[in-house]
């Protein structure tokens, strides 16, 4: 095989990184390289440096370590069986790598994510080698996110917590019958034992900080996790109520969602056609509802249709509230925070400006339009002192009134 | 201590002129601004100016402020304030300092007026900093340093950026953190600043011909930003939103961004076509049921169409129908409820069947393109018609379907129908009226698609809808022939 230089390796195994959905390098402990020897610094929030058509943000050096791999897991680009290109980088390549994307500010760190090579435990040496040279041999102060393997032996696993700021475990699929189907390689219980076990290791590290200043820390972004969406055949009922129980039992920082996209060399038991992006949309709205609109599980499941799956044509929110159409209109000038949380359209932002600016007036619907992105889809579900919907709000045709499309309906009818 | 209350202004009719020796200097304001609020100058006599800006005429020999000993009066400003009017004093627009001053005034008689959201001068106030925010986020993210070699052995490193406001000293303090220990210039057109591993310097204006030119190392960074990209997913609008056009200049990745767009379907569709042979296979084999076709067109690839992100719409009526409708292709509307004419120009079509006296149910009704094509415009999807190839490539689901219902008459609604029923291109104006005999015994007749009422206006839309009406009201009376034959 002819020796593959670093811009080759860079193509095959950023290629095979981008079916990663994170990209966040926000919420770590903050740091910054005054005082040492290297370079780095995370301030709470996260950067974006980059966009790519795609949409998504590009914050962090996103690579495998290898895109070989002995598991044979069907949604998988890398899997055994698939015919892809090959190359593995060494630990001081992507180190190199980061340290120079870094300096000219192009990246706020590295994800570091790996095929699994020769064994799981080979492999965890690999990446928390990588994640040690960045630390402890350049002083690297910058963001780390290791994809942590479950299967590997929780010293490693320790390890990896220790170096980097954020570690996440994927459960890969909703459902324990999808996960046994697409990846017979994988185990459920073996995935879970070992986010149970990052979890005590962060929240113990987290205590002893309290009481020690020099405690060691631990994962400090925390962890997260990635479900792949459309593979199988759970329902958005299924994968809302799988990402409750995960935030629930191991405290996740985040559960990121990926439709299943065509890869080249799909298994033959996956669909061809990929699930809309919509709907990957629809579930992290529901994902937002759930931690800063405090809607519970149960409630998004209301939502849903017979068949456990979210409208694709309206959001969650307006799809709970037009089921539940008792709960309006709310009455600007006096509701609480988690009845104004409730309306269509209201954000947690204006929900803010609201409470503080009726404080100083009784408000009318020209200053709801000013701290809102659109009274449109406001109006049926409010009150001020110069609006009252009446009847609009339960008029059995006002979902076909608010679905975005009937405005084009509007358009046209001259 | 007692905010002052401003009184009659007959007394200080003097207008003030306050000179700003630098353009981001919001602790000279801030004094300046103290002393005025404590000699109760109201915010009219009041010209504030910045070094290169033009100043206001009459207020030009200003007089001169006095100075409050001990006894100053107290002077109010909110730490909500403070932190809104410290980014607004940035912002490159000239009559900042004013309306900030104007918000301080009127800040000692309502110390609350920032929790007012729905107050202009808040709502003014509160918009420049967050365009100032932004800009300093942006800057944060958009500075690419390019290496220079000194010949001494020691790494420097350049970077050209392009701010809109005055946010360069104010963001020196993030980049020293973040780069401590390496040495670094960033360049502007509004000053520069020099760090050298210890102390920071600042310099004059500079042009985008004094940062080096290139760095090798862009060549790893442009491959890895194409690597990353996934062409499964093109959302280019929410790329244009974080990441504007006039910032491209300076990124050496935006030069690629053309080029990957312009490749993701092909690059989609490679991905698809290398996965599957199955699809291929199908496409040999005509399928014998309707729901075969079902299935079949929504893992349909052969035309560029089906790689979007759309669903499959599939023709529905009875399986015995007489007659068959074929239109253009699904809309916004049919894509998202996976039925065929139910958007607008569905709507339409009904009424006009039913003024014609046919009835929709007992009609086959299907498109020549099973899937809809589009253009994303921020979140609207924008129709876009088929080309030649594309109907004549999707004809294969359309002959399946007319193999199967086997209806007597065809009726093809609009040009694109047209063709896939004929497998040529038709004007519909000479082509209306006249059956054409199709091959398997059925008469075609052609007639304009009702999304072409729709948009039309005024008189020629009474003439359109006239003429579509006399062509359904002529199917009907054939259909009622060819049924009792």
């Amino acid at each position: 095989m002819p020796v593959q230089s670093t811009l080759q390796k860079l193509e095959i195994l950023a290629d095979a990184a981008k079916y990663d959905a994170s990209c966040a390098s926000s919420g770590t402990a903050k740091k910054n390289s005054m005082g040492g020897k290297g370079i780095g610094s995370t301030e709470g929030m996260g950067i974006c440096h980059a966009y790519a058509p795609d949409g998504r943000c590009i914050s962090l050096l996103k690579l495998l370590m290898t895109n070989h791999c002995i598991f044979d897991c069907h949604y998988c680009i890398n899997r055994k069986s698939s015919n892809v290109r090959r190359a593995r980088f060494t630990p001081q390549e992507v180190a190199d790598l980061t340290l120079n994307f870094y300096r000219r500010n192009y990246i706020e760190g590295l994800f570091l994510s790996s095929g699994i090579l020769k064994s799981s435990d080979f492999t965890m040496e690999q990446l928390v080698e990588t994640a040690r040279i960045l630390r402890e041999d350049h002083d690297f102060r910058g963001y780390i996110h290791l994809k942590t393997i479950p299967e590997a032996d929780p010293g490693l696993v320790y390890q990896a917590g220790l170096l980097a700021d954020r570690v996440s475990i994927n459960v890969e699929l909703p459902t324990d019958s999808g996960l046994t189907r697409l990846a017979p390689d994988k185990d459920a219980r073996q995935i879970e034992s070992a986010m149970g076990g990052m979890k005590s290791s962060i929240v113990e590290a987290k205590d002893s900080r309290k009481r020690f200043k020099f405690a060691p820390r631990f994962a400090p972004a925390g962890q997260s996790t990635q479900m792949i969406i459309g593979a199988d055949t759970a329902s958005d009922a299924d994968i809302v109520g799988k990402a409750s129980r995960l935030y629930d039992n191991f405290r996740l920082r985040r559960v990121y969602y990926s439709a299943f996209s065509p890869i080249p060399n799909a298994s033959a038991i996956l669909p061809l056609k990929r699930p809309p992006l919509i709907r990957e949309h629809r579930l992290y709205q529901s994902d937002w509802l759930m931690r800063f609109y405090d809607y519970k599980p149960g409630e998004i499941m209301q939502a849903t249709d017979d068949a456990g799956n979210l409208p694709l044509d309206i959001d969650p929110k307006l799809a709970w509230a037009l089921k539940f159409r008792e709960w309006f209109p709310v009455d600007v000038n006096r509701a609480s925070k988690e009845q104004l949380l409730r309306v269509p359209g209201l954000g947690v932002k204006s929900v803010h400006r609201l409470l503080a600016a009726r404080r100083h007036r009784r408000l009318r619907l020209e200053d709801v339009a000013k701290v809102a992105v659109s009274l449109f889809k406001i109006r049926p579900f409010i009150e001020t002192c110069d609006w009252r919907p009446t009847a609009l709000t339960d008029r059995a045709d006002l979902r076909r009134l608010l679905v975005p499309q009937q405005e084009q309906l509007e358009l046209f009818a001259a | 201590m007692k905010a002052v209350v401003p009184h009659s202004r007959g007394k200080l009719s003097t207008h003030y002129a306050v000179a700003m020796p630098r353009p981001d200097d919001f602790a000279f304001w801030r004094g300046q601004a103290r002393q005025l609020i404590q000699c109760n100058v109201s915010p009219e006599y009041v010209a504030w100016t910045e070094p290169g800006g033009s100043g206001d005429l009459f207020a030009s020999e200003g007089a001169r402020l006095p100075e409050f000993g001990k006894n100053a009066p107290f002077v109010r400003a909110s730490r909500q304030f403070i932190s809104v009017a410290q980014n607004a004093a940035l912002h490159s627009e000239s009559g900042r300092f004013a309306l900030i001053y104007r918000l301080l005034w009127r800040l000692q008689t309502n110390p609350r007026i920032m929790e007012d959201k729905t107050d202009p001068d808040v709502r003014y106030v509160e918009e420049l900093a967050k365009n100032v925010r932004r800009d300093s986020h942006k800057m944060r993210a958009f500075v690419r340093f390019r290496k220079v070699n000194d010949g001494k052995g020691t790494d420097h490193y350049a970077a050209w950026f392009e701010p809109d406001h005055h946010i360069l000293r104010a963001n020196a303090g993030f980049f020293r953190r973040r780069f401590a220990n390496m040495q670094w210039s960033i360049l502007t057109p509004r000053g520069t600043l020099h760090w050298n591993g210890k102390a920071m310097h600042e310099g004059p204006p500079a042009r985008r011909e004094d940062a080096p030119g290139d760095d090798p190392m862009e060549d790893l960074w442009r491959k890895y930003y194409a690597s990353i990209f996934n062409p499964a997913r093109l959302k280019v609008g929410a790329m244009l939103s974080e990441m504007p056009k006039k910032y491209w200049k300076n990124l050496p990745e935006a030069s690629l961004i053309p080029e990957l767009i312009a490749g993701a379907q092909a690059r989609e569709a490679q991905m698809v076509d290398a996965g599957k042979s199955r699809s291929g296979q199908e496409f040999e084999n005509t399928p014998e049921t309707l729901p075969a076709i079902e299935s079949a067109i929504q893992t349909c690839r052969q035309c560029p169409i089906g790689n979007l992100d759309n669903h499959a719409v599939m023709g529905e009526g009875p399986l015995s129908a007489n007659l068959m409708i074929v239109g253009e292709q699904p809309g916004d509307h049919e894509d998202t409820t996976g039925r065929p004419f139910v958007g607008p120009a569905g709507q339409l079509l009904d009424v006009h069947l039913e003024k014609a006296g046919i009835d929709r149910g007992a009609a086959y009704v299907t498109n020549a393109i099973k899937h809809f094509k589009y253009l994303p415009r921020g979140k609207r999807r924008i129709h876009q018609s088929p080309g030649a190839k594309e109907i004549d490539t999707c004809r294969w689901w359309q002959e399946a379907e007319r193999t199967i219902v086997k209806p007597k008459l065809v009726l093809a609604m609009g040009a694109s129908a047209a063709r896939s029923l004929l497998g040529k291109t038709v004007s519909i104006t000479k082509a209306r009226g006249t059956p054409v005999p199709l091959e398997d015994g059925s008469e075609l007749w052609i007639t304009a698609h009702p999304s072409y009422l729709l948009r039309l206006d005024g008189e020629a839309r009474e003439k359109q809808a006239r003429l579509f009406d006399a062509d359904l009201s002529a199917v009907k009376i054939r259909l009622a022939e060819l049924s009792t034959h």
